[in-house]
């Protein structure tokens, strides 16, 4: 087949030269960052690092981490390399605990964020022909002008439909015939519901391709959106802190996701050790800014898990590939000493078939024992006037997710649309234990 | 005779059975025959109303899950014994009863018994 690529130069480069070209940006950013930022200059002093000691990419490892909490201690600007006369632009993410985390951009960095947004939707096939429609919320959120961004830095006629009031944005498909969607993937399946209940055709949509992130989601969901809405669909990844949606996409190989490796430099550790795992094993996520310069992190540690794919890529693309992602480290609930991720049950539900991709996952804790129960929404199809179908049903699910987790399940079926969702965000987790049993 | 039996999904909890009979009212559909068969945690409600369609279209609009199936009407005298009888001659026949409820009517000295079997016609013969 032939794939599509937005700058084909730079993403299928030859390893070798991909490398030189990092190892310098790296020597750069060392000396940047020491004499810019008092707090890498502490951090490197407190190990004794020198910026003169990084002369190639592979003395990354000598650099410190930068954590979460690096950027809240330093909130707003101090990590900013530039002065506020360079930075152009500001987002923040919003702190669900404690301070926002507050990133900027110079118009040199807004220019890579368009570079490698216009990769991922190219990557999908997007040209300046298309039409985008971007129901990511256009605000302090990357998602938005992100997406818009690269819309636009691809020529694409770009509609910031933002979120929220889904017959609004149901007539803009219809009318403005966007060619691709770009939302959460349980706001695609949002819309989704929305054209079936109004007995929409999805033949009036123009939709072909989707590009779906900001949340987990699964390969089974993946095939329904794809199913009722009548496009392709493509992962997306990215962080604010790195630069918003467009550090890592999917190919039309759909075997995982290129790191945009000109710009982010990719490790994945061990969380608890901060060591390397072996090729192809799960760890956390590292990136470090290669080419930024009003927030330039260095070892940035994003709490997302996922592993390396060593094999090349049909698509020519010679950018790392990692797989889709497995959870956050901080999503990852730990319910009688077992690590549970919301995605392993998501999983679990899709394999299943004809199950509702709604569900909730509540821990409680009666007396010193953790309990999962598991709410499922009932489907039409699944319900019968008989109780026996039903409890065949719940111990079916049950024992799926007790032998994917290892872990005694309590499953509830709910009415359809009673577990909250939000416009776009299921929510997932509802943690009841009065003790913050969260991993770091 | 078949009876269009309505069944409605309701989790267990306070209000979970007034609710959708809240909408029947609203959608103006009167009940002939009620029933609620509960577990630990949900419960099905079975009706016998005087307009199915009229009560599906209300509850799926206010996102209850529904389900009509057909159901076995059997029209007895009400005196001592004359379901017993019915059962017997199913019970002879070897024929299982998912369950079974019964109501008053429609007219007076007569009582309708509900049964859910596997195969309706089959029993209706039995029974003649």
């Amino acid at each position: 087949m032939e794939y599509h690529y937005y700058n084909k130069y730079a993403e299928t480069m030859p390893r070798d030269l991909l490398r030189v070209q990092q190892s310098k940006a790296l020597v750069n950013q060392a000396k940047v960052v020491y004499e810019k930022i008092p707090f890498y200059k502490k951090a490197f002093d407190d190990i004794g690092l020198k910026p003169e000691d990084i002369r190639d990419i592979g003395d990354i490892k000598k650099l410190p981490y930068t954590n979460k909490q690096d950027m809240r201690d330093n909130y707003p600007y101090d990590l900013f390399a530039v002065p506020m006369g360079d930075v152009v632009r500001i987002h923040a993410s919003s702190g669900t605990t404690g301070k926002q985390t507050v990133v900027g951009y110079t118009r040199h960095d807004l220019d890579i964020w368009g570079e490698v947004m216009a990769r991922t939707l190219g990557a999908g096939g997007v040209t300046a022909a298309d039409i985008g429609h971007i129901s990511y919320g256009w605000g302090l959120f990357t998602g938005g002008l992100g997406g818009g961004i690269g819309s636009e830095t691809i020529g694409a006629a770009t509609i910031p439909a933002s979120v929220g009031n889904t017959k609004r944005q149901v007539t803009i498909l219809q009318d403005f015939k966007p060619t691709f969607l770009l939302c959460t993937p349980s706001y695609a399946l949002t819309i989704a519901d929305y054209i079936e209940e109004n007995k929409i055709s999805v033949d009036t949509l123009s939709l072909k391709y989707g590009f779906f992130g900001a949340e987990p989601w699964t390969t089974q969901m993946k095939q329904e959106i794809e199913r009722r809405l009548n496009l392709q669909s493509f992962d997306i990844y990215g962080l604010s802190e790195i630069i918003g949606p467009g550090v890592a996409y999917e190919c039309e190989a759909h075997e995982g996701l290129h790191v945009a490796e000109d710009h982010f430099y990719i490790e994945i550790i061990d969380p608890d050790t901060g060591e390397d795992v072996k090729d192809g094993e799960y760890g956390e996520v590292v990136f470090t800014c290669l080419t930024k310069e009003a927030l330039p992190l260095i070892r940035y540690r994003t709490h997302d898990i996922s592993k390396k794919i060593s094999e090349p890529c049909p698509c020519g693309r010679t950018h790392t590939r990692i797989t889709k992602f497995a959870g956050r480290t901080d999503d990852m609930l730990i319910i009688r000493g077992v690590n549970v991720f919301p995605s392993q049950v998501e999983a679990v539900l899709m394999e299943l078939g004809d199950m509702s991709p709604f569900y909730q996952i509540q821990v409680d804790r009666e007396g010193n024992l953790d309990t999962l129960t598991v709410l499922v929404e009932l489907t039409e199809a699944q319900f019968t006037s008989e109780i026996h179908d039903l409890e065949a049903l719940k111990r079916k699910i049950g024992s799926a997710i007790q032998s994917m987790l290892g872990l005694a399940v309590t499953v509830r079926l709910v009415n359809p649309k009673t577990i909250t969702r939000f416009e776009g965000k299921a929510q997932r987790v509802v943690d009841n234990r009065a003790v913050d049993f969260r991993a770091n | 005779m078949v009876l269009k039996q309505l069944s409605i999904f309701v989790e267990n909890r306070p209000g979970a059975i007034a609710e959708p009979l809240g909408v029947l009212l609203e959608a103006g559909v009167n009940a002939v025959a009620f029933t609620v068969a509960d577990t630990t945690d949900f419960g099905i409600i079975r009706m016998i109303v005087d307009d199915t369609d009229k009560a599906v279209r209300g509850l799926k609009n206010s996102g209850f899950t529904v389900n009509v199936s057909d159901v076995l009407g059997l029209t007895l005298e009400d005196k001592p014994g004359a379901f017993y009888h019915a059962l017997k001659e199913l019970s002879d026949a070897n024929v299982n009863i998912e369950y079974s409820y019964a109501f008053c009517g429609p007219k007076t000295g007569e009582v309708t018994a509900v049964l859910r079997v596997p195969d309706i016609n089959s029993v209706e013969f039995i029974l003649k």
